[in-house]
């Protein structure tokens, strides 16, 4: 049985059948409209994250399957202080596959081991959050047409960004990356980050201004600076508008620059860009459910293949 | 000179750093053995300049090597019988260590999970490099 904590848990070759997956579902929904007909996913959210939550949801109702769960620790047990070892336990008995978000990092790995169906990491704290960079990696596919040669653009909150730092591992592992980190001095990539890339051999440059380096750039990935990472309030409020992407920054991008980012925006975008061809991020949130599909059927041994569970 | 005297079938730890003996009785729980244990701090070392000895009289099977090669590899385990050296055991880093040290990133699950062991994965041998298995943090220090 295979779970999900990582995106690194998937080889390359493994990704590309699930991208592969994904795609034939974006284009031959009804195909799979029944495929998890009988099956139930639990989502097991002991914080809130409507986007992911709902994304998930969505994916499984996608494929004919049920859903049931909780949304926030203090309407499930944890409230009562039961640990995630005995919840997983009890869940196993109920679902078919678990996605599972939790405040503590590693929540989710210790579900796994004690679980007797497959676990989804739907984020861990600041930690991973596997499924946000597979449907990442399966947005720029799908609309690049590609994972490699590319020189990418991170703007933003690059210190505490778990989004980046899962992207950027994932996808030194394609040739011929180019990394352009965009961030003010308090939000720059930690050292640990630039220096796995040195060791990797791999391109990067820090900036300060985006308009200094988005003429370059095959992709845009913007990023909020979000408030529950500091633990001072002033340095929240005196970083967090400190990009803002508008018409006029993007008039020096290159026309076929891909714009994504993680959602919620707040102020990092502003809305005059999203009628922009270049704007991909609502379309990254689609991807994203297709992805979450592509990989519970995968989970559940369930690939739609000729001569699988598909009818 | 101090005079210590020989044992006869057990094992001397060389090569101590100085004044991490005790530390090393701590942590391989040589406080629970019903043995003759000597510990030499300071001594003089030729390669170190100063360094600890400890010194057990008991079977050798009785010493965590793991936790010993995780504290620190360059340790010398010299195993005694009938008073001599009959095997000098190589120590190296363990690839995982469990309950020897705590993770200390408030934000991992083993801050609130009962029962769970604190398991430590060893993530770059040549950095010698150990991470939580659950939250990856870096182990700082090793003792």
């Amino acid at each position: 049985m295979r779970h999900l904590m990582s995106p690194l848990d998937f080889t390359t070759r493994e990704l590309e059948q699930l991208f592969d997956l994904a795609n034939d579902m974006e284009q031959h929904r009804e195909r799979y409209a029944h495929i998890c007909e009988g099956k139930k996913l639990a989502t097991c959210f002991y914080e809130p994250s409507t986007r992911t939550r709902l994304s998930f949801e969505a994916a499984m109702l996608n494929l004919g399957g049920q859903v049931l769960g909780f949304s926030d620790a203090s309407s499930s047990s944890a409230a009562k202080g039961e640990s995630v070892s005995d919840t997983i336990r009890v869940i196993s008995c109920y679902a078919d596959i678990c996605a599972m978000r939790h405040p503590k990092e590693g929540a989710p790995m210790v579900a796994a081991g004690r679980s007797s169906i497959p676990v989804i990491n739907a984020g861990d704290g600041g930690h991973q959050h596997p499924t946000q960079t597979l449907t990442d990696l399966l947005t720029i596919r799908s609309l690049k047409g590609r994972l490699s040669d590319l020189t990418i653009g991170l703007c933003g909150d690059l210190k505490f960004g778990r989004t980046v730092h899962s992207l950027i591992h994932a996808l030194v592992r394609y040739e011929n990356i180019r990394f352009l980190f965009i961030s003010p001095e308090e939000l720059r990539m930690p050292s640990y980050m630039t220096e796995m890339l040195r060791e990797k051999g791999i391109a990067y440059e820090e900036v300060i201004r985006l308009e200094d380096c988005i003429d370059s750039l095959d992709l845009l990935y913007m990023t909020r600076v979000q408030r529950e990472r500091f633990f001072n309030e002033e340095d929240y409020v005196r970083l967090k508008d400190f990009y803002l992407l508008d018409k006029e920054k993007l008039s020096l991008a290159k026309d076929d620059m891909l714009i994504l980012h993680p959602l919620p925006r707040v102020n990092e975008i502003s809305v005059e860009v999203d009628d922009d061809p270049r704007a991909v991020y609502f379309r990254q949130a689609q991807y994203g459910v297709y992805i979450r599909m592509a990989l519970i059927c995968t989970l559940l041994g369930l690939t739609g293949e000729e001569g699988g569970n598909i009818c | 000179m101090l005079n210590v005297g020989k044992i006869e079938e057990g094992f001397v730890l060389d090569h101590i750093k100085a004044g991490k003996s005790l530390s090393i009785y701590h942590h391989l729980q040589l406080d629970k053995l019903d043995c003759t244990v000597a510990i030499i701090k300071n001594a003089r070392s030729s390669k170190m300049e100063r360094k600890d000895i400890i010194k057990v009289e008991c079977d050798v099977n009785m010493l965590n090597l793991d936790i010993l090669g995780f504290i620190d590899h360059t340790i010398t385990v010299n195993v005694i019988k009938d008073g001599k050296i009959v095997e000098k055991k190589q120590l190296s880093l363990p690839k995982e260590i469990k309950n020897v040290i705590r993770c200390k990133n408030p934000r991992c699950i083993t801050s609130i999970e009962q029962g769970l062991p604190h398991i430590f994965v060893l993530t770059d041998p040549q950095k010698e490099v150990y991470r939580c298995k659950y939250c990856e943090e870096k182990c700082r220090q090793r003792w």
